[in-house]
């Protein structure tokens, strides 16, 4: 294994560091590793670097190992970590930075999540509100596996789980605002 | 026919929980000599001590066993109950049968009849109980302080102030140790000689303390409350009384040497005071390297002295003094690294100590508090500090942790930030053990608003790359080697006791650790005092310390020294060897077994033949014997015995169990 030469590692990682932190508002630095986070974490047994080794790789200026990580898109926002963490600083959305990032960068290590994440918000943006018929039908025809969870659909639909028709909510133009902001601010970051 | 009581204790469920205590006490109803037997929950209590007074009107009882705990707590509470109720307090025995049988034995059948032994044991030896009688002895209203570092100077003040004279022994030409040597203290950033040179002033100034520089103890005699103590005073070459430390003379001494207070980082003359505010502020001259010592030839200083304080043929002077109390403060050194050749130290120059850093960055330092790196005088960008150098390391150095390392990298971290823009500190560690007031804090700040990079990990490597130093460790926490291009690297080096700490324990009979530092008489309860009653310790020759544990320390055993110069008589314990004169051959070979030299030869008229003759037999001391035992084992013809653990008193109790 190669050293890491942290003289110079550390000097190039420093203005991502910094982007991290506006971006998420967390100063990784300030996290003192105790790895709580990852004791917590319901899929840190999915993941190639747990989350406070991600933090660390940011810490020691490995930036690029950060964003080819599987964790970061394997990460469910769930949050756990950002409510347990004892230096208050939300790992969660250090991992939604990062992926954005990665994306911008081009390594979408794990595709079909990126996928589902872009499917996820045109229907969001679309619609006011996620329509799930659609998204698991686009979704399943992007990844070319038109049949997946196809036998589950019955009983949802019976139950009322499942709308076969979008539901469009009222407020359609305030989302798509939001979305364009957030759009013109992705420029401006870039 | 004695009337002996016994008393069982249930220790509330401790004892009672494991063994039967009221078949104890109907058993030991039966044994000769018992009158009467009973059982109570818990015989320390104030209630319980009442059930032995009023036992022993009713009964008129003689002697007393309580069969409870260890003797070591309460053996003193039940010898007070028995003196407050009108008997000599040493008619009395304890049977163990708490820590000796219910806490380490299961079966209650078994732990029941082995109580039973123990207390027919106590009872077999309670018979044979002679009533004893404590002795006392004066006191010398004064105490000894032998070292002259903070913790040393804090135990003078504090006793001068309660009225005591004090003498500090230093052997060094100033006090002030290792405190004079650092920058500034952590967590505060407090300039470190700003908060101690007033404190050598006010022991310099203070009319109850006298302070012996360039001095050492030589001798330690006598015993608690009156030592005899001599001390050399070392050859200084310099009349204390004429000299006014004008500096004349080491301004015009042309022999330089590399000076010992400033890490051999910057030269000293030979005639010299260690630094500007010494204490006392008057030169010695260093025999080994002065030309006049080495060539006969020079004598200058002699010549511009203008009031001729300068004696080439002082001698070292021997004092014999008498003192009641002793404060040992010796401090400590700086583990010496050089048996980590993976550090590179000795190969290059800019891989320093923590002390040579804090000497870097004084501003009265070699490099007026620059921070220059000693090869070539640039000022490092890259600084890589290593920590648990010594420490923590049971293959090359100490087993302990150091305790101070954690803050002083720390605060090195800090003063690098502060006094180089754009430099960074790399910092090696294990654990980040920050335990005082405000130390976590300061270890955050320097982390993050300082920017101090810590890597947890221990470096296993630094070689030379062009100017650079390069460093190479793990960062364990990503699990992945790493390397850093380092303009100085400072190791922060173990704690370890002063290199003749042995010898001068030995000389004072205290007992010291694996490594070398004083034993404390109790871990937790007894921190101060040692075995050896009248000597106490203070600051870092006991164990790793920083400055502040060091000065609550030398309260502590100042508190100690000062409570046993306030009495007039002390009493010493009864239990003491005793001489069968009668029996004494005088071969006195208990005298070199004692390790309290408590025995003495002393001679004996009598009656031989009808004539009277001079005969040599050994004397006990009475006050410096501490009933070791020792020499009860090793006299030939069985004369000595410890009086409370005689030969007939042991015999009894093996009887007791054994028939």
């Amino acid at each position: 294994m190669q050293p890491i030469n942290l003289t110079s590692a550390l000097a190039a990682g420093k203005d991502f560091v910094e982007k991290v932190r506006k971006a998420s508002g967390v100063d990784v630095k300030a996290c003192y590793q105790c790895g709580k986070c990852s004791a917590g974490c319901p899929v840190a047994f999915a993941m190639d670097y747990t989350p406070r080794q991600v933090m660390r790789l940011l810490q020691l200026g490995l930036t690029e190992e950060a964003l080819k990580s599987h964790s970061i898109w394997l990460c469910a926002q769930c949050e756990t970590c950002s409510a347990r963490c004892p230096r208050q600083l939300e790992p969660a959305k250090v991992m939604e930075a990062l992926r954005i990032e990665a994306k911008k960068a081009g390594f979408e290590t794990e595709d079909e999540i990126a996928t589902f994440n872009e499917k996820f918000l045109r229907s969001v943006a679309s619609n006011g509100r996620v329509f799930e018929a659609g998204l698991v039908i686009g979704f399943n025809l992007a990844t070319v596996r038109p049949f997946k969870d196809a036998g589950v659909a019955p009983s949802m639909l019976v139950n009322g789980k499942l709308k076969l028709l979008p539901h469009k909510i009222k407020g359609r133009d305030a989302v798509r605002r939001m979305f364009e902001k957030a759009e013109k601010m992705e420029g401006e970051h870039k | 026919m004695r009337r002996t009581g016994v008393f069982v204790c249930h220790c509330g469920s401790n004892i009672a929980g494991t063994v039967d205590v009221e078949r104890v006490a109907k058993e030991a109803a039966k044994f000769p000599n018992v009158v009467f037997a009973t059982d109570y929950k818990y015989m320390c209590s104030e209630p319980g001590q009442q059930v032995i007074k009023d036992a022993i009107k009713e009964h008129n009882l003689d002697r007393v066993v309580v069969a409870s705990c260890s003797p070591r707590m309460h053996e003193p509470t039940f010898r007070r109950c028995l003196e407050s109720a009108g008997m000599n307090p040493y008619l009395f025995e304890m049977a163990n049968i708490r820590e000796h049988c219910s806490w380490v034995h299961p079966d209650k059948e078994k732990g029941t009849i082995k109580s039973i032994d123990l207390v027919r044991k106590a009872a077999a030896k309670v018979v044979k109980d002679e009533p004893l009688q404590k002795s006392s002895i004066g006191i010398t209203k004064r105490a000894l302080v032998i070292g002259g570092g903070i913790a040393g100077i804090q135990v003078a003040l504090d006793i001068a102030d309660a009225g005591f004279p004090v003498t500090i022994v230093e052997k060094e030409p100033t006090i002030g140790g290792r405190m004079a040597q650092i920058d500034k203290t952590f967590p505060t950033l407090d300039c470190s000689a700003c908060i101690l040179t007033p404190k050598m002033v006010d022991a310099s100034q203070h009319p109850n303390i006298e302070i012996l520089s360039y001095s050492e103890v030589e001798k330690v005699e006598g015993y608690v409350g009156n030592f005899d103590i001599t001390i050399r005073k070392k050859a200084r070459s310099v009349d204390m009384s004429k000299c006014t430390g004008c500096g004349t003379c080491w301004e015009k001494c042309p022999t330089k040497v590399d000076s010992e207070f400033d890490m051999q980082l910057g030269k000293r003359k030979a005639i010299y005071t260690p630094f500007p505010q010494a204490v006392p502020n008057k030169p010695v001259i260093d025999r080994v390297n002065c030309t006049k010592f080495r060539t006969g030839k020079c004598g200058i200083c002699q010549k511009v002295c203008p009031t001729g304080a300068v004696d080439y043929e002082q001698q070292d002077e021997l004092i014999t003094e008498k003192y009641g109390a002793i404060v040992v403060a010796t401090g400590f050194n700086q583990f010496d690294h050089s048996v980590y050749g993976e550090y590179g130290y000795g190969k290059y120059p800019d891989v320093i100590t923590g002390l040579h850093f804090e000497r870097l960055i004084n501003a009265s330092g070699p490099t007026m508090g620059k921070i220059k790196r000693p090869s070539d005088h640039k000022i490092p960008e890259t600084v890589v500090f290593i920590k648990c150098v010594g420490s923590r390391d049971e293959a090359k150095g100490k087993s302990y942790c150091s305790r101070t390392c954690c803050m002083y990298t720390a605060k090195h971290a800090t003063l690098v930030h502060e006094k180089i823009p754009g430099s960074k500190s790399y910092i090696f560690y294990m654990d980040v053990r920050t335990p005082g007031k405000g130390y976590e804090e300061f270890y955050k700040r320097t982390a993050e608003e300082y920017e101090a990079q810590y890597i947890r990990g221990r470096v296993s490597k630094v070689y030379q790359k062009g100017d650079k130093l390069v460093v190479r460790g793990e960062d364990s926490l990503i699990g992945r080697p790493v390397e850093i291009e380092a303009d100085m690297v400072v190791l922060a080096n173990a704690m370890v006791a002063r290199e003749d700490a042995g010898d001068l324990a030995r000389t004072l009979g205290i007992s010291y650790d694996k490594d070398n530092f004083f034993t404390e008489a109790h871990p937790k309860l007894r921190p101060v005092e040692t075995h050896t009653a009248g000597v106490f310790l203070a600051g870092a020759c006991q164990g790793p310390k920083d400055i502040p544990d060091s000065v609550a320390q030398a309260g502590a055993a100042a508190s100690k020294a000062i409570g046993l110069l306030s009495k007039t008589q002390m009493e010493s314990d009864a239990i003491v060897s005793n001489v069968d004169e009668s029996r004494c051959s005088g071969c006195m070979i208990c005298k070199g077994i004692c390790p309290y030299k408590a025995i003495d030869a002393k001679l004996i008229t009598e009656r031989v033949g009808g004539k009277m003759a001079e005969r040599q037999v050994a004397a006990v001391n009475k006050s410096l014997c501490q009933g070791c035992g020792a020499c009860t084992v090793a006299c030939r013809a069985g004369c000595l015995n410890l009086l409370g653990f005689t030969n007939e008193q042991i015999l009894a109790e093996v009887e007791a169990v054994c028939l």
